[in-house]
């Protein structure tokens, strides 16, 4: 995937889960939990949203890598 | 959901190190009386009464330990802050010198809305020298929760952070006329006259302090706690509660003088407050701030790192670090890790012999609610754990498994029956009242007993297991949410004809809230619309609060009066049998 379509998935996983949420006001490197008031539930359906939007396998040990915006691009688009 | 004890018993440890603080329990559960346990406390000065804040940080000074570490405190991007409990006396003499300076008055109410951050601390302490009647909030909440409770509290002080303000606050300042004082951590920001800020405020107060005479049984603390129906409930507690503080801090914690402790529980809720706060310096340990949300791997990283001795965390999070694995723990040194906790809603088996594989040590689960102001049944380190129960009562409480009937209560001594858990009253830490509601408040208790609202069963040996609640209340990750409130907020939308909000069986949070939505005519049950309630829901309520699921329906099950039923929603949900339907008037569709 590239960056763009990264942050299409985000986009349309986060309507699912949280849609008043508004990604434009979040900055790269904010912590999404924080900026988006998402609690844990939120955090582990979001992952699990983009794990199956992008096809990529997220370990469990990786979640802390995609707390941020930049963190998700990377991980995704590598 | 019924547990039985089918799982092995862990068998207390040959020997503990330190000496365990309550190494018999059968001996001092018939020994111990409040009066006795009363001698860990200084009480203030001059026999001028009790004050939790005093007990809790300047009586150490008096004792030669203000030299210890009261705070130490972990912020999310890796700052580090440590007060010492004579620092932390004089910031909260700050504090309740400036309450004092802006006109405060004993009695008024303080409401803190803010992550756990140091000034959340030094608040709370210092409102409690003013004898202000200090609330903490949960930050998550939207702010519909924090202006209902805002208004039934009686709020006339605000600390919180610039940005929360902003989010949260500000839409609502007409609404709360009795909401005086705003200060924000920090700064003031420019051009808004009617904040204070922090730094300011503490900077022209004076360090020294003198807690005026407090009444034992002045109100402290006013926690919120969800009911079935109606508005939260504000539940009083008063300064005397600080003995069951200690003593459990003692007892069900095991705390001794050197101990690192950390619990992780937001002081928004009343763990957070009683054993993330009071107990710990009281005790006078030092006392782990962690500001950062739950991520397994920096979690193990504190327990290592800060050498935690003492750690009461809650079965969400437990679970959540089951699921990555103990393999997650490997390179993390814990030794210095000798007791845990867990507290919030039933641990189960499996998680609390995890904690011996991953850990070597087990999980001591533990059961209390926001009335009862402190841990009332609990595993404590000396005594062989049952996994799944929530273990023996503490000495000084007694306990039952009790039916209401028409002429009172009757007392269940039959093993393995299951009915409602009682506590016998009187105890220091027991609420002295819903706030607004005697008739609610009394409601609770008969003969002479407090009644928990859960469903517990007792087995031969004494040991109590939970068996589900008594009523509609949720919980989720450890907290409980009203269905009437979240109902309340669907509502409000122009769409919404009715809601039942139940709570339905989550792996990992034990419950998520889940909403059922018939429409007035004219709306469509679309995807659109589905998001936009769920939208609606999550900026009124919060995440914390807000439903996770919604489904619609063209009519939800009514009795007779009206009400929804959501007894049957959660039945035919779940495929449980559906029970009396004789109330039932006009069925789903």
């Amino acid at each position: 995937m590239d960056k763009d379509e990264v942050m299409a998935l985000v986009g349309k996983v986060l309507a699912g889960i949280a849609p008043e949420a508004d990604l434009a006001g979040v900055g790269d490197d904010e912590d999404l939990r924080a900026a988006l008031d998402l609690d844990s539930m939120d955090f582990l359906n979001l992952i699990i949203g983009l794990s199956q939007g992008s096809g990529v396998a997220i370990a469990e040990k990786d979640y802390p890598r995609l707390f941020t915006l930049q963190g998700i691009r990377d991980y995704l688009s590598a | 959901m019924p547990q039985q004890p089918d799982h092995a018993l862990i068998h207390k440890p040959a020997s503990l190190r330190p000496d365990p603080n309550l190494a018999d329990y059968v001996q001092t559960a018939a020994r111990f009386n409040w009066d006795d346990a009363a001698k860990l406390l200084d009480g203030l000065p001059g026999g001028a009464g009790l004050n939790i804040a005093y007990e809790a940080v300047d009586r150490h000074l008096a004792h030669g330990r203000g030299d210890r570490i009261a705070l130490r405190w972990l912020g999310k991007s890796g700052a580090r802050r440590e007060l010492s409990y004579a620092d932390l006396a004089q910031a909260s003499n700050r504090f309740a010198n400036a309450l004092h300076d802006l006109g405060v008055q004993p009695g008024e109410g303080v409401f803190l809305l803010l992550g756990r951050l140091p000034e959340l601390y030094v608040a709370l302490l210092g409102a409690l020298k003013a004898r202000c009647v200090v609330t903490p909030l949960f930050s998550a909440f939207g702010p519909e929760p924090i202006a209902t409770r805002a208004e039934m509290g009686d709020a006339r002080v605000l600390v919180t952070t610039p940005e929360l303000y902003q989010r949260k606050v500000q839409g609502l300042r007409q609404r709360l006329s009795g909401l005086r004082q705003v200060i924000v951590v920090g700064e003031a920001p420019a051009g808004d006259a009617s904040l204070h800020g922090w730094d300011a405020l503490l900077a022209a107060a004076s360090p020294d302090y003198t807690i005026a005479p407090t009444d034992p049984e002045s109100v402290s603390l006013l926690h919120f706690t969800s009911g079935t129906t109606g508005k939260p409930k504000g539940a009083m507690h008063v300064h005397a509660a600080v003995l069951a503080h200690a003593v459990t801090g003692r007892y069900a914690l095991d705390l001794h003088d050197d101990d690192v402790y950390w619990c992780t529980a937001d002081p928004g809720w009343v763990t957070g407050t009683s054993y993330g706060v009071i107990a710990p310096l009281v005790c006078g340990v030092s006392n782990v701030v962690v500001e950062a949300e739950f991520d397994a791997q920096s979690w193990y990283r504190v327990l290592a790192e800060e050498r935690v001795t003492v750690w009461y965390t809650a079965p969400t999070a437990i679970r959540m670090m089951m699921k990555l694995g103990a393999e997650a723990l490997q390179g993390f040194e814990l030794s210095a890790l000798r007791f845990m906790a867990s507290v919030g809603e039933p641990l189960n088996p499996e998680a609390v012999l995890w904690g011996q594989q991953a850990f070597g040590l087990p999980f001591h689960d533990n059961w209390w609610q926001t009335e009862t102001g402190g841990i009332m049944i609990a595993n404590y380190a000396a005594m062989d754990i049952k996994p799944g129960s929530m273990g023996k009562p503490l000495p000084g409480i007694t306990a039952a498994i009790v039916q209401r009937d028409s002429s009172g209560l009757r007392l269940i001594d039959t093993p393995d029956t299951d009915g409602e858990l009682a506590l016998k009253t009187p105890w220091p830490s027991m609420m002295r009242g819903y706030l607004h509601e005697d008739e609610r408040y009394r409601k609770c208790f008969v003969d002479g007993w407090y009644l928990t609202g859960d469903l517990a069963r007792r087995d031969a040996d004494g040991y109590y297991w939970f068996v589900g609640r008594a009523d509609d209340v949720i919980k989720s990750s450890g907290h409980l949410i009203g269905p009437f409130e979240v109902e309340s907020a669907l509502l409000e939308h122009p769409a919404v004809a009715e809601a039942g909000v139940i709570g339905i069986p989550d792996p990992m949070a034990g419950e998520v809230v889940k909403a059922f939505v018939a429409l007035k005519p004219g709306f469509a049950p679309d995807e659109a619309l589905r998001s936009e309630l769920l939208g609606h829901a999550r900026k009124r309520l919060g995440a914390a609060v807000a439903p996770k699921q919604i489904e619609f329906r063209n009519n939800l099950p009514k009795t007779r009066s009206g009400k929804i039923m959501r007894r049957l929603l959660k039945a035919r949900e779940l495929g449980l049998p559906e029970g009396d339907l004789s109330t039932l008037e006009s069925d789903e569709k």
